[in-house]
């Protein structure tokens, strides 16, 4: 039974629209909007002991297991006039190399980086890609954990880059002590340059790959959520709202594969600048 | 004494916090992508080179959004 409204005739006209979208109804019925814990799902396997496997894993060991068999096959079959599959391959093959690494570091330096990088953006391209599979249906980089350790290799590789290259006397003159400034400004820029250098360069690698497949993934599940409340709970006009939710959802999937190339290809840029930065002593 | 509330904001002012976060991002990324447009018009035969130094100035400015949005679950 509804309760009566006899104290007061005219509702409110927020009223109507709080009753469309209840954002947190109890079990089962209304609107739920995705939430954090969208990225921490119950283990499936092994519960409770060390080795235990949560879907958000076994959707990583999808898209590796993916990744290492189409790179196989598409090798193996390798032909002097390529097929389709091997095309596409030889086209990214070709743009990490010639347009990330030849044309940041140069065409002498960048032969000895081109592994890396390639490696690095297959890599997060594949695991960015499971965002946008159905079934799958979650970035395999949207927890910290996946891209802190590429930040962390990537941090390794051009700490270790700069060192060898400079020497690690030369390696901290130059990076935390930049010529050409005069000396009093080094109270400011030599706290701000470690900081640059030792923290935020891996720690913003790591961030902007999670948070923009975290990103990605909260505007799918809204708009799809969304579209099955409009279509099957909403009543009556409420229901066009659907389409319109539908609609956007399937433009928000193709923005997300989009997304997915992009994010790799600024991780593997800015991997090759600071590469860069790192080798090529600063006068 | 009887007070009339004009306007009421429920719940935690923090709720609008990530639309406050992407408006220097957001700034910022118009500046940056209208003056590689430009750029590119000027000179179109450095347009590879100047896209791929904005897409490195965009990771740096994106990066300033999305901690709006990475605050906004860490501290919620």
């Amino acid at each position: 039974m509804r309760p009566s409204r006899s104290h007061d005739h005219r509702e409110h006209p927020l009223s109507s629209l709080a009753t469309i979208l209840p954002f947190a109804t109890s079990e089962g019925e209304g609107f739920h909007a995705p939430t954090i814990a969208d990225f921490f799902p119950a283990p499936v396997l092994f519960e409770g002991s060390f080795l235990e496997v949560n879907r958000l894993q076994i959707v990583r060991l999808i898209a590796a297991l993916a990744l290492v068999i189409f790179m196989v096959l598409v090798a193996r079959r390798a032909r002097l006039v390529p097929g389709r599959s091997q095309n596409v391959v030889e086209l990214l093959l070709d743009f990490v190399r010639v347009n990330v690494a030849q044309e940041i570091l140069g065409k002498e330096r960048a032969r000895k980086y081109v592994p890396l990088l390639t490696t690095l953006f297959f890599a997060i391209l594949a695991f960015n890609l499971t965002g946008v599979v159905p079934l799958l249906n979650i970035a395999g980089t949207s927890l910290i954990g996946l891209p802190l350790m590429l930040a962390l290799w990537v941090y390794v590789m051009y700490l270790g880059a700069g060192i060898r290259a400079q020497g690690l006397g030369g390696f901290l003159r130059s990076n935390l002590f930049p010529p050409g400034v005069p000396v009093f400004m080094y109270v400011l820029l030599t706290p701000i340059e470690f900081l640059t250098v030792f923290v935020l360069r891996p720690a913003t690698l790591a961030l902007r790959l999670m948070a923009n497949m975290v990103a990605g993934h909260l505007m799918l599940v809204l708009t799809f959520s969304a579209t099955q409340f409009f279509l099957l709970e909403a009543s009556g006009a409420m229901k066009v709202f659907g389409a319109l939710t539908l609609v956007s959802g399937i433009a928000l999937t193709l923005f997300e594969v989009f997304v997915a190339a992009l994010q790799a290809y600024i991780f593997v840029v800015l991997t090759a600048v600071y590469l860069n930065l790192s080798v090529e002593a600063e006068h | 004494m009887d007070t009339t509330i004009l306007a009421e904001v429920n719940g935690n002012v923090a709720t609008i916090g990530y639309g406050l976060a992407v408006i220097g991002p957001g700034i910022g990324l118009g500046i940056l992508i209208g003056k590689t447009i430009e750029g590119i018009a000027r000179q179109p035969e450095v347009a590879g080179q100047l896209r791929t130094t904005m897409f490195i100035g965009i990771g740096f400015v994106e990066v300033l959004g999305l901690l709006g949005l990475i605050t906004g679950f860490l501290f919620s």
